[in-house]
């Protein structure tokens, strides 16, 4: 498919145009879930799941949730230096990470711990970013999940290079990558939707609009009608959902991915959520919004509604939510312990891997750094 | 052969496309046109256009492409048309391409390699003739070179492409159509030595990049007055080959740093800084350094008075050897 391509132009990355008409967003959010955990079909997008593949994205929420719950607690007790709670868009990470296929790749910023754990990433290894041992840890070749970004909007751009990779190498391996609805503002956000527009790269962009950036809503953070309306500046086509609906972000994700992989080129997800924590442990949300707005989040959570559809399907009993507490429970008292075990990182590491061939570079202060590790008595770990 | 150093790294280009199929060169006006001053010409043509490709207009968005493509496997050569273009890059270059290696505890690989046209003396409008070399030097997970002859700059490129390590690799632009002998394919010094270019017994002139020809041709008129100065050619500005630079300044006793950037916190203060902590017994003089002046780079008609010269250099010359 990738020789299907046409050179359009003279460009050979671009496809034919799209018209403005094809590229409206619908302005009514795709949900196949809705609060009261009622099924709703839609013409276009069907989440085709099993029963087991119902119940393990139920599994994955609520696994998600109590890591991310105890990580907040960890950083309450020291354990963390700072933590970026995702509670609340448990749908929109899990449903949009379960869609993807092994060897994609993902490009998260900071708030991503719920797309890596369903990616495989031991979120042990994420966390030690949040407490100090290494800026990260993961292999991001093992998981297809790059390191974490931390400044915003700037990943887009890694997604939308390694899709044209994958691209040029005629790979059937697509890139998604997570923005926040601040990061829609940020120029790199912008270079990347038009690169990716531009030369067809089989990317995703998968915006989580939690409706704040730290303290500034979303209606602050853009003019346009919505975030998904932007695809339209870029010849990429656009889908609002409701991120809190684990079927709808499952099923728009899948239907984006498959369509990159077929050589459709990228797609804009927006989906609509709430970030009902601070923006992070070191924030205090209630300077800048009402309890009330939290509390009628709450009445939109994604788990709440997936465990009712589940309930009134007969695919959930008590016993089988008792074991999928339980065994969230366990997955985060483990991640607990072994945050409390881990060691500290090592000072030598400092010069370990700036480059492949370090020569010339660090010789002089190396040794600096092995004089006073003498003097303290101090032995790496 | 005589080859100017713009053909050198266009036949350095070429070769490294032909032996590995993972480089891939991206930048505004590289395809069709060849690059604004032909660099890259003919690549598309030979290489196809997958291999040598025109992006849209964004700096950020070309070094940001290149991080990803780089991560998928390939080994970019991005060019960014101007010094002065680079600054929309700063962050991901800062923030990403240097930094992502150590962040990911060694697992990724950065072979990227940055070519910027740099430096003045071509009469250009503004933002077409600036030195940013200090701005990539001081970043940690950079390399950064720069040739002053076709021989460094077919063999620096080849090897720069080769590294595994993200490249800056600095285009003395005034000196594109300065003829060299050369033969093709040439393989100089190691990427992080410097070189002496001209031995002498009086003072050193540590230089680099577009600077070297002024140091060269300094010497020679030096020579009528009878001093003998050694011209050493740094080549990588990070790391600092700082060996080689003290070898000299031991011999002579005497340094005098040239460079187009501005003087304050430019390299001539970092070399100057490890001259005295490797050479202080050594040194008859306090080291001196001949740069352009701490102002913004002047209009077209103003940069022969801003720009170091023969003259200024030999100005610091006299001034050391008589201190
Ligand atoms: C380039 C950059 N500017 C500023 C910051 C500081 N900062 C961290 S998070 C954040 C808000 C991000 O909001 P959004 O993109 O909506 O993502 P969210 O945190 O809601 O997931 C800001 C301003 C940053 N990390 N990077």
């Amino acid at each position: 498919m990738v020789d299907e391509r046409e050179p359009a132009s003279g460009d050979p990355h671009r496809r034919g145009r799209r018209t403005a008409e094809e590229l409206l967003p619908a302005d009514e959010l795709v949900q196949l879930l809705d609060a009261d955990g009622v099924r709703h079909e839609h013409p276009r997008y069907t989440a085709e799941v099993g029963d087991d593949a119902l119940r393990e994205l139920y599994r994955w929420m609520n696994v998600v949730r109590a890591v991310d719950r105890e990580s907040i607690h960890l950083q309450r007790q020291g354990q963390l230096g700072v933590y970026a709670s995702g509670l609340g868009q448990e749908a929109a990470q899990v449903g949009s990470a379960s869609a993807l296929a092994d060897a994609d790749w993902v490009f998260p910023s900071y708030r991503e711990l719920g797309v890596g754990m369903v990616r495989g990433v031991d979120p042990v290894r994420l966390l030690h970013l949040n407490r100090g041992t290494w800026l990260a840890d993961h292999d991001p070749h093992e998981h297809g999940f790059a390191p974490p970004s931390i400044p915003i909007g700037t990943q887009a751009l890694h997604a939308v290079g390694f899709a044209l990779g994958a691209l040029f190498d005629g790979a059937p391996i697509v890139a998604v990558t997570y923005l926040g609805d601040g990061a829609t503002s940020e120029g790199d956000t912008h270079e990347a939707l038009t690169f990716a527009g531009v030369m067809g790269a089989p990317v995703v962009f998968f915006v989580q609009n939690n409706q704040y950036a730290i303290s500034v809503p979303v209606e602050e953070q853009t003019a346009a009608p919505t975030l998904a309306h932007k695809g339209v500046g870029y010849g990429i086509p656009a889908v609002r959902v409701d991120g809190n609906d684990v079927l709808g972000t499952y099923a728009v994700t899948r239907e984006a991915v498959d369509r990159a992989r077929a050589g459709e080129g990228p797609t804009l997800i927006e989906a609509v959520t709430y970030r009902r924590e601070a923006h992070t442990t070191s924030d205090d949300a209630d300077r800048y919004r009402p309890r009330e707005e939290v509390e009628a989040a709450e009445a939109r959570d994604p788990i709440l509604r997936m465990a009712r559809y589940l309930r009134a399907n007969d695919l959930l009993d008590d016993a089988a939510e008792r074991e999928v507490q339980d065994a969230a429970a366990r997955l985060a008292g483990e991640v607990r312990a072994r945050l409390y075990d881990a060691p500290h990182g090592d000072p030598r590491e400092l010069f370990s891997h700036v480059y492949v061939d370090p020569t010339g570079h660090f010789e002089e202060q190396a040794a600096l750094l092995e004089r006073e590790l003498g003097e303290r008595g101090q032995a790496p770990r | 052969m005589t080859v100017t150093l713009a053909q050198a790294l266009n036949s350095a280009l070429h070769d490294a496309m032909t032996d590995d199929d993972r480089v891939l060169v991206l930048g505004e006006d590289v395809g069709r046109l060849g690059g604004v001053f032909r660099i890259t010409d003919g690549l598309r043509d030979t290489f196809g256009v997958r291999r040598c490709f025109d992006t849209p207009l964004a700096e950020s968005g070309i070094i940001g492409t290149a991080i990803g493509l780089a991560m998928y496997g390939f080994r970019p050569v991005p060019e960014l048309q101007f010094d002065g273009f680079s600054y929309p890059a700063f962050e991901q270059i800062v923030s990403h391409l240097a930094k992502l290696r150590n962040r990911s505890r060694g697992t990724l690989r950065l072979p990227v390699t940055i070519r910027i046209p740099y430096g003045g003396g071509i009469g250009a409008v503004e933002h077409h003739s600036e030195s940013p070399e200090t701005y990539w030097v001081h970043t940690a997970g950079l390399k950064v070179v720069t040739p002053a002859t076709p021989q460094d700059g077919y063999s620096l490129l080849r090897e720069a492409i080769a590294s595994d390590d993200p490249v800056v690799f600095l285009e003395p632009k005034r000196r594109y159509w300065s003829r060299g002998e050369a033969e093709l394919p040439a393989r100089t010094e190691p990427m992080h030595r410097a070189v002496v270019r001209r031995p002498g017994r009086d003072v050193s002139v540590l230089c680099y990049g577009p600077m070297l020809a002024t140091a060269l041709e300094a010497a020679e008129a030096a020579e009528a007055r009878g001093w003998s100065l050694e011209v050493v050619d740094l080549r990588s500005l990070s790391p600092l080959d700082t060996d080689t630079i003290t070898a000299s300044v031991r011999r002579t006793g005497r340094a005098v740093v040239v460079h187009e950037a501005p003087r304050t916190l430019g390299m001539g203060a970092e070399v100057a800084a490890r001259i005295q902590e490797a050479a202080f017994y050594h040194l008859e003089a306090p080291v001196l350094r001949v740069t352009g002046f701490d102002t913004p780079y002047p209009a077209a008609m103003l940069e022969e008075y801003w720009l170091p010269d023969v003259d200024r250099l030999l100005d610091a010359v006299e001034r050391s050897l008589t201190y």
